[in-house]
């Protein structure tokens, strides 16, 4: 009987943890398929003329190229990074290798805005002044630590012992490496790598400190919509983002399924 | 390569965290001591002695607590329920936590703008129930706010849980009830306590999000509800007064470090105690 109940709650918060965590992405479609102006949900009629608007958005296209070519340029090196310093962590037997990984891990935890601040004056004092270096090396510091995470965990179940066995079989260490333990590491890779990525393209906190008129990122560009233009055509915007996110979600899933990504 | 070479790669990464992430904070820290002319406390006993500045940070502080405790008393029951889920649903369910965890903060956050004007799905959705008659103010209210914030944050406890509940035997509960536990008495002795690494993970990084909260509130209540990390915003892009900025960026670094810090403690505490 109280099991009963238990088991009802449960599945009663789940349900509504469901609908929640969904209601604002599909009012967000709704509203963008809307003839309505005035961000209501279609009644009937399903149009498409704010996503025929998208073109006339100053600057849409340039942000997202922007921020598309900063998230991968910091998901490459921190992939590099990041493996290295997971290895080190996970077979090395140096002291302080538990500080050394809560240290490379650090940033995820640490307020976003403080991080940007503390960026902007440190760059400056240095003479580093223009947008794009410093949005690509401040960047890394947001994707790092994803890679870092799952890197560590992935690797700690690795057996090395694979290694060895294919250096006896006459492989170089560094093509045992490419060759047996990229594979073997791919989810990790992909994992790591794929929410890295999507946290630099969706960084507001630490860019908004770095950018300047001509470099503005895909968030800071919709933030400003949003401020000046309130109509459905941000909605429109929002739901390709949100198509982005499910395709890339899709292939994660379809590269190293959905339970194992949410495991991290 | 031997073992000790191993430590080696390492470097890169260190050294350019080390640059890159731990000089600049450091750096902060030193800006936030200092004005014009030299070295001085000045920056803190302002922040300090205005009450405006105490409000503003319990404020921040009461936001994230209360967030954090929505999360768990929601997250908490649906971890179980996810966890006893079987096969395509349990798939479907965690693709549903998973997009929009991965999804952008401001599209959710522009949902919710959205979702709670007066003429908005919320607010029809209450008057249609007859729960109120007038449309309720939801949008620039604490309410709205916590509503949206909540709902950024709650995949962040609920997936920490589900990832430890998957690997609890049930034959434990079995066990617990032989030897003449009651329900209530196997789940809260046998079972909770076996959940509670998944919960200080899930508490520890919903709690360090919501206090640094940034693009949530300003985008739900506005420029005039301040938090610390709009205040660190608008000193730094608005007011052009770096200290107040720094002094503002130094407290929200030491809370976050203190909730770091205390999570390190309570996961090793929740390990040794079985």
């Amino acid at each position: 009987m109280t099991r009963g109940i238990g088991l009802a709650v449960a599945w009663f918060a789940l349900i509504g943890c469901i609908v929640f965590l969904l209601a604002p992405l599909v009012v967000t479609v709704g509203v963008s398929l809307s003839p309505s102006p005035v961000f209501q949900l279609p009644q009937g009629e399903i149009s498409w003329r704010w996503y025929e608007r998208l073109g006339r958005l100053d600057g849409l296209l340039d942000s997202v190229l922007l921020s598309l070519q900063i998230a991968a340029f910091a998901t490459a090196v921190s992939l590099v990074l990041g493996t290295m310093a997971a290895i080190a962590v996970v077979r090395g037997t140096f002291p302080g290798r538990e500080t050394l990984a809560t240290f490379l891990v650090s940033p995820l935890m640490l307020p976003g805005l403080v991080i940007g601040i503390a960026m902007l004056q440190c760059f400056r004092a240095l003479g580093l002044r223009d947008a794009l270096p410093s949005l690509l090396i401040a960047h890394v510091i947001v994707v790092l630590p994803f890679v870092m995470r799952t890197l560590t965990a992935g690797l700690s179940l690795f057996d090395f012992s694979l290694l060895d066995a294919a250096r006896t079989l006459g492989l170089s260490y560094p093509k045992a490496v490419i060759r047996v333990m990229v594979p073997v590491l791919a989810p990790s890779f992909i994992t790591g790598g794929l929410f890295g990525f999507l946290a630099s393209l969706d960084n507001y906190p630490i860019s908004i400190f770095l950018t300047d008129v001509y470099h503005r990122t895909l968030p800071i560009q919709l933030l400003q919509y949003l401020g000046e233009s309130p109509d459905p055509t941000v909605a429109a915007v929002s739901t390709l983002i949100i198509a982005m996110t499910a395709l890339l979600l899709i292939v994660g899933d379809r590269l190293v399924g959905l339970n194992r990504m949410a495991g991290v | 390569m031997t073992r000790l070479g191993i430590g080696w790669l390492a470097v890169p990464a260190c050294v350019f965290c080390l640059l890159v992430f731990a000089l600049p904070l450091a750096l902060l820290l030193l800006e936030s001591l200092r004005d014009g002319q030299g070295w001085t406390l000045d920056g803190y006993r302002n922040f300090l002695g205005s009450a405006y500045s105490w409000q503003v940070t319990t404020r921040t502080l009461r936001l994230a607590v209360l967030t954090t405790l929505i999360c768990i008393i929601i997250g908490y029951p649906a971890a179980f329920a996810l966890a006893r889920a079987r096969g395509v649903w349990q798939a479907l369910f965690v693709a549903a936590l998973l997009l929009p965890l991965s999804l952008s903060v401001i599209v959710k956050a522009f949902g919710w703008t959205v979702l709670l004007r007066s003429n908005g799905v919320v607010n029809r959705l209450l008057m249609a129930s007859g729960l109120t008659d007038a449309p309720m103010r939801l949008i620039f209210t604490e309410t709205g706010l916590l509503i949206g914030i909540a709902n950024i944050f709650l995949p962040f406890m609920v997936l920490p849980i589900f990832s430890v509940i998957r690997q609890i035997d049930p034959r434990l509960t079995d066990a617990a009830a032989t030897l003449g536990a009651g329900p209530i008495h196997g789940f809260t002795r046998v079972v909770v306590p076996l959940t509670m690494p998944g919960v200080v993970a899930g508490v520890t990084l919903v709690f360090s999000m919501s206090i640094a909260a940034y693009v949530i509130p300003t985008l739900l209540m506005g420029d005039r509800y301040q938090t610390l990390s709009t205040t660190i915003a608008t000193s730094f892009l608005y007011l052009q007064d770096p200290q107040r900025g720094s002094v503002a960026g130094v407290v929200l670094l030491v809370l976050s470090l203190l909730v770091v810090g205390a999570s390190v403690v309570l996961a090793r505490k929740v390990r040794a105690t079985p």
